[in-house]
């Protein structure tokens, strides 16, 4: 149970459907598939994969080249969309730089486009003559966190979590710990990751990834369905301000809702096939941090990425905590699987849902898997009133992060 | 290619890579109060030179006695000189 409330006073995105909270919350309702086929994909051996959600072109030049030489595209992703919290949030230049706002933004890796550059180089010349002074800090793992720092100018605290999938949601849970225990007043929270031809690679190599609709791919990923066949990755960023409470209202901050609960936790009953007890006891968990009860949750925004038994557990695990009443819908069939970015990105839209008293239903779950059959799946867009939500996001590596995000009544 | 061609190249070299106003590359600029380049730029400076004149400079001491645009004018000309 935390002592201080920490509030939701800014957020930023960079999606597959452009850049702004707006488009991405806008193309989410209208029910959009940011999934296309990519070229290329099919040049590379045993890639049977050819589909892929990105970014579309945008200008980075509005970071000035002192800031941008050190951004791959995920550190770029990363500073527009803080910019965009920030601005959101007012926050002045003073407070900025004044250490009590720290930054706990993560990715998968750290660029895989400046390490292709850097082998691709290094093993043709055997040379590092070629190299950049500035390739370093497009690879190293705190890419994102300390360019954001070093182009917004704050001083606080740095944190990099880094586990996959589960990235965003646990950068978000570490900064609302941080302001709760009082060592930040304001943490800018979330993941970016940008797309590589290594990102499919991961998971087809697995057989995770979805390898039978690349010629109709605003048809998968389909979270839930009965023929779904696995992840769409997708790149992007999103950011949120987290701020105190007692910040946020001596300030005048707009607020846009509350975390109340966190959990994380590791599966270790396997480094690749999730877990429902462990799912189950991370939810739990988090409900726990959050001083709520199960028939408090009012919706349930699933990690869901299609694959087929990683939306089996995950289901289960909910069913066991919730029954068959709470609506529970993903995100991924939309935007596809936005990595170490998913967890923020899919927290801004659980907020915007909480405000419109609407639900998202999952995109291409046209037959529910039996399998998948033990909850209440949101098929349509549904009119609710929602105050309290519970965000999951799960990691291979057994990375389970699940928080509790609540509508604030302004009082 | 004369002196003339030499200082061209490298100011449009150097304002390609750097972004910088062509307008703003006089002679006395100081590469680091003038034209904002710290020590990181200075590395990726050598860079694109030996790649726009073909030759290696890394090792050479007088890099890092090189202060002004100007600076860097004259130890290309010596060096495209001193390879002829």
């Amino acid at each position: 149970m935390q002592t201080r409330r920490v509030v939701i006073t800014g957020m930023g995105a960079i999606s597959p459907f452009g850049r702004g909270v707006d488009i991405l919350i806008e193309s989410l309702f209208a029910m959009k598939s940011g999934v296309t086929k990519i070229p290329g994909l099919a040049d590379f051996g045993g890639l049977r994969t050819h589909v892929a959600a990105v970014v579309p072109d945008m200008d980075p030049k509005e970071i000035p080249r002192k800031y941008r030489r050190s951004m791959s595209k995920m550190s770029i992703y990363a500073t527009l969309a803080s910019q965009e919290a920030v601005s959101q949030g007012n926050v002045t230049e003073a407070q900025l730089s004044g250490g009590r706002l720290g930054i706990s933004i993560g990715s998968t890796v750290g660029s895989p486009i400046a390490i292709q550059e850097f082998f691709e180089d290094f093993l043709t010349y055997r040379s590092l003559e070629r190299m950049r002074a500035t390739t370093f800090f497009q690879i190293m793992n705190h890419s994102c966190a300390t360019n954001v720092a070093q182009a917004l100018g704050t001083k606080g605290r740095i944190l990099a979590p880094s586990s996959a999938c589960s990235t965003g949601c646990q950068a978000i849970g570490y900064g609302f710990e941080m302001i709760a225990s009082g060592k930040q007043d304001m943490m800018l929270c979330g993941g970016a990751d940008e797309f590589h031809p290594l990102s499919p690679a991961t998971f087809d190599i697995m057989s995770a990834a979805s390898v039978r609709y690349n010629d109709t791919p605003h048809l998968t990923p389909r979270p839930f369905d009965r023929d779904r066949d696995g992840v769409v990755c997708s790149e992007g960023s999103g950011v949120l301000l987290l701020e105190g409470l007692d910040s946020a209202q001596k300030r005048g901050a707009p607020i846009f809702g509350e975390i109340i609960g966190f959990a994380t936790s590791s599966d270790t009953s396997n480094i690749a096939d999730p877990d429902s007890e462990s799912i189950e006891s991370c939810i739990r968990l988090a409900l726990e941090d959050a001083g709520v009860k199960v028939d408090e949750i009012d919706y349930v925004n699933a990690h869901a990425t299609g694959t087929t038994q990683g939306d089996i557990v995950e289901s289960t695990a909910i069913g066991k905590v919730f029954g068959n009443s709470v609506p529970v819908s993903s995100l991924k069939g939309h935007l596809g699987h936005t990595m170490a970015a998913c967890g923020a990105l899919e927290t801004i839209a659980s907020i915007a849902m909480i405000e419109r008293g609407s639900l998202i239903p999952t995109l291409n779950l046209e037959n529910v898997d039996p399998l998948c059959g033990n909850i209440r799946h949101v098929r349509q867009i549904e009119k609710a009133d929602i105050k309290t939500v519970l965000k999951n996001n799960f990691a291979l590596g057994g990375v389970n992060t699940c928080i509790v995000i609540r509508g604030y009544a302004h009082e | 290619m004369n002196d003339q061609e030499i200082i061209d190249l490298i100011n449009t070299t150097l304002a390609d890579e750097f972004e910088l106003n062509i307008d703003d590359m006089v002679p006395g600029a100081v590469l680091k109060d003038d034209l904002g380049l710290d020590s990181l730029d200075r590395v990726d400076m050598v860079i694109v030179l030996e790649k726009a004149f073909n030759f290696k400079i890394r090792e050479e001491e007088a890099i890092r006695e090189i202060y002004t645009l100007s600076d860097i004018h004259n130890f290309v000309i010596n060096k495209k000189r001193e390879l002829k």
